[in-house]
């Protein structure tokens, strides 16, 4: 600890150097912590322990539609109050920019999801009226909708029996969230399944999925397994999780998000490796008189060696840290911004950095470290 | 007066591509325990090579190395820093302070090599200032100074840990006269009042004159006259 002030004052020697060194490490390290948070979120499994809704999906992958069939199947399953389902419909709206999410969703949806705030008549109205579609408030605001308007969407997955693409669905209703945390819930769009259903031109009788609403949050675990038991073996296995994993997992089909998050940080670090390595030879290279002048004084090969190393571990430790407690706060901003994904900086990600920290200290304070320590004083010093 | 330091017939050899160049020949040397010697001699002679070989910075090719009883000449690198820790205090002529710490700081760097408490360290740093005249410059950093200055840090630095011997290369080669006159009455100071044993390498004949002997190299080997 006692040598800390000279390994401190060596990195403020060049301020302006360190300062920059330090700036892209503590942005690698924050890009690390939030991709990491992202990758733990997408790979953890969640437990289904204390879930009050479940989503029932096809077990092989989450655009392979079950029966409807099951739907009267699930409903007899112990532990099941309620279930409702949707199909995704991925239709656009005027300009493939404009892109939002829309369903298909069975009548009894927003009895289903209290949290979507929706004014008795406009619910009832989304009953009656078979085209009918209701959309978030986010939405309505945006697109300028109003009660009343036609909404034509063009289908990319599922056209129209009559001939065209185009679908036009009244709108019936606007809903809100009931938490302002929820907000982003409002930029989507459903209407009726039994619409949907008679107009496209394959896959009949067949949802997307199926929201099964528990009677006791504790039994979620058995009533999963029970579903899941149902369609064992049969051409549609099903897979029921909770919704966070269910939304977890509909992300995920744009591909395997570890090995994007690793190939990410792999190039990040490796790019920090080459600057900082750099950096710290250079600096090093410039003291090799003052590394002379301690050794001469009587510190040992051991001690320059630990010195120089000591500069780059502090350097990797500072800059890791800041950028993982940046991370933290902005894995935090993350989770408030989408609903269902609770993305954080946890132990273990602090510990991967500490590791990286520690690894890229080495990496980048050996080599000079070692040169630094096989200095010939009389040779160092004619360098003077 | 006893003797601190025995040369006996050192030898030192550097290797310049395949070629051997000798740079010091059969030297045999004795310095007394508070002696001053000024080592001169015109650039190539061996000087600097002598006094690294005294300060433990390098190690002969051939004979022996004696100081205060202690054979240096056999000591591996570990050994030698440790021993110049404890034995050795140097000055350069560039002084060589490290320029981003106060003075204080840089007087106390021999001392982190002991196990001295941080009060202490600067307690007897600050004895080593007072003692140059810089108690008053204590916190100002290499750049603040003059060269004068410097070379008196530098000193301090070099007393600090109360070594037997000080071992100065050309201390006063980057000063003016009047520094220069200043710089040598300190050592000659240190020598006379604090008895310390102090060897130097100059080629200024003035420098020199502050020493109680001079002894002149030449060609690796000593005047006919000298020793």
């Amino acid at each position: 600890m006692k040598y800390l002030h000279l390994i401190w004052a060596s990195l403020l020697r060049k301020k302006v150097r360190t300062t920059l060194t330090l700036l892209s490490i503590i942005v690698a390290f924050l890009l690390f912590g939030m991709l990491d948070a992202v990758r733990v979120a997408f790979t953890v499994r969640e437990s289904l322990e204390g879930a009050s809704r479940l989503i029932a999906s096809s077990k092989l992958s989450i655009i392979q539609p079950l029966p409807y069939s099951y739907q009267a199947q699930i409903q007899r399953v112990t532990g099941v109050e309620d279930i409702a389902f949707a199909n995704w419909f991925g239709g656009i709206y005027q300009d493939r920019k404009n892109f939002f999410a829309n369903f298909a969703v069975s009548t009894n949806y927003f009895a289903m999801y209290p949290e979507f705030v929706l004014p008795a008549e406009q619910k009832q109205a989304f009953l009656t009226t078979r085209t009918g579609a209701i959309v978030g408030a986010n939405l309505a605001q945006r697109y300028n909708f109003k009660i009343g308007d036609k909404i034509p969407l063009q289908a990319t997955i599922f056209p129209h029996k009559n001939g065209g693409n185009t679908w036009t669905f009244d709108l019936v209703g606007i809903f809100q969230a009931r938490d302002e945390r929820d907000r982003n819930q409002e930029d989507q769009m459903m209407f009726r399944y039994d619409y949907f259903d008679e107009g496209r031109t394959f896959a009949h009788g067949t949802v997307g999925w199926y929201m099964v609403k528990v009677s006791d949050p504790s039994r979620a675990q058995q009533v999963a397994q029970a579903i899941d038991r149902l369609f064992i073996n049969s051409a549609a296995e099903t897979k029921t999780q909770t919704e966070k994993q269910f939304t977890l997992d509909f992300v995920k089909q744009i591909g395997d998000i570890g090995m994007i998050v690793s190939s990410i940080m792999g190039a990040v670090f490796f790019t920090i490796l080459l600057l900082t390595g750099n950096t710290m030879s250079q600096a090093v290279r410039e003291r090799i008189p003052e590394l002379a002048v301690l050794k001469t004084l009587g510190f040992s090969n051991q001690s320059v060696l630990w010195l120089v190393l000591g500069e780059a571990l502090l350097l990797a430790a500072i800059g890791g840290s800041i950028g993982l407690l940046l991370a933290m706060s902005g894995a935090g901003a993350l989770s408030a911004a989408f609903r269902g994904g609770s993305f954080a900086v946890g132990a273990q990600s602090w510990l991967s950095g500490a590791l990286i920290m520690l690894v890229l200290g080495i990496a980048v304070g050996l080599p000079p470290a070692w040169r630094a320590m096989r200095l010939r004083i009389v040779d160092a010093l004619h360098e003077l | 007066m006893e003797t601190l330091v025995t040369l006996r017939g050192i030898t030192k050899n550097y290797l310049r591509g395949k070629q051997i160049i000798e740079v010091l020949h059969s030297i045999d040397m004795d310095i007394a325990a508070g002696d001053f010697v000024a080592l001169m001699g015109p650039s190539g002679s061996g000087k600097t090579t002598l006094l690294n070989l005294i300060g433990g910075l390098d190690t002969p090719s051939a004979g022996s190395i004696e100081v205060a009883g202690t054979r240096i000449d056999r000591m591996s690198s570990g050994e030698l820093a440790k021993w110049r820790a404890a034995n050795v205090g140097f000055v350069f002529q560039f002084y060589n302070l490290l320029p981003m710490l106060s003075a204080q700081k840089n007087v106390e760097l021999p001392l982190l090599l002991t196990r001295l408490s941080a009060r202490e360290r600067k307690r007897n740093a600050t004895i080593a200032l007072t003692l140059v005249g810089l108690e008053d410059r204590a916190q100002h950093r290499p750049q603040e100074l003059s060269g004068g200055q410097e070379q008196r840090v530098a000193i301090a630095r070099a007393i600090v840990s109360d070594p037997k011997i000080l071992v100065c290369d050309e201390p006063t080669g980057d000063l003016d006269r009047h520094t220069a006159d200043e710089i040598m009455r300190l050592l000659q100071q240190l020598n006379r009042e604090h008895g310390k044993t102090i060897v130097i390498v100059t080629h200024d004949p003035k420098a020199a004159e502050y020493a109680q002997r001079q002894l002149h190299l030449d060609k690796g080997t000593f005047a006919e006259n000298d020793v």
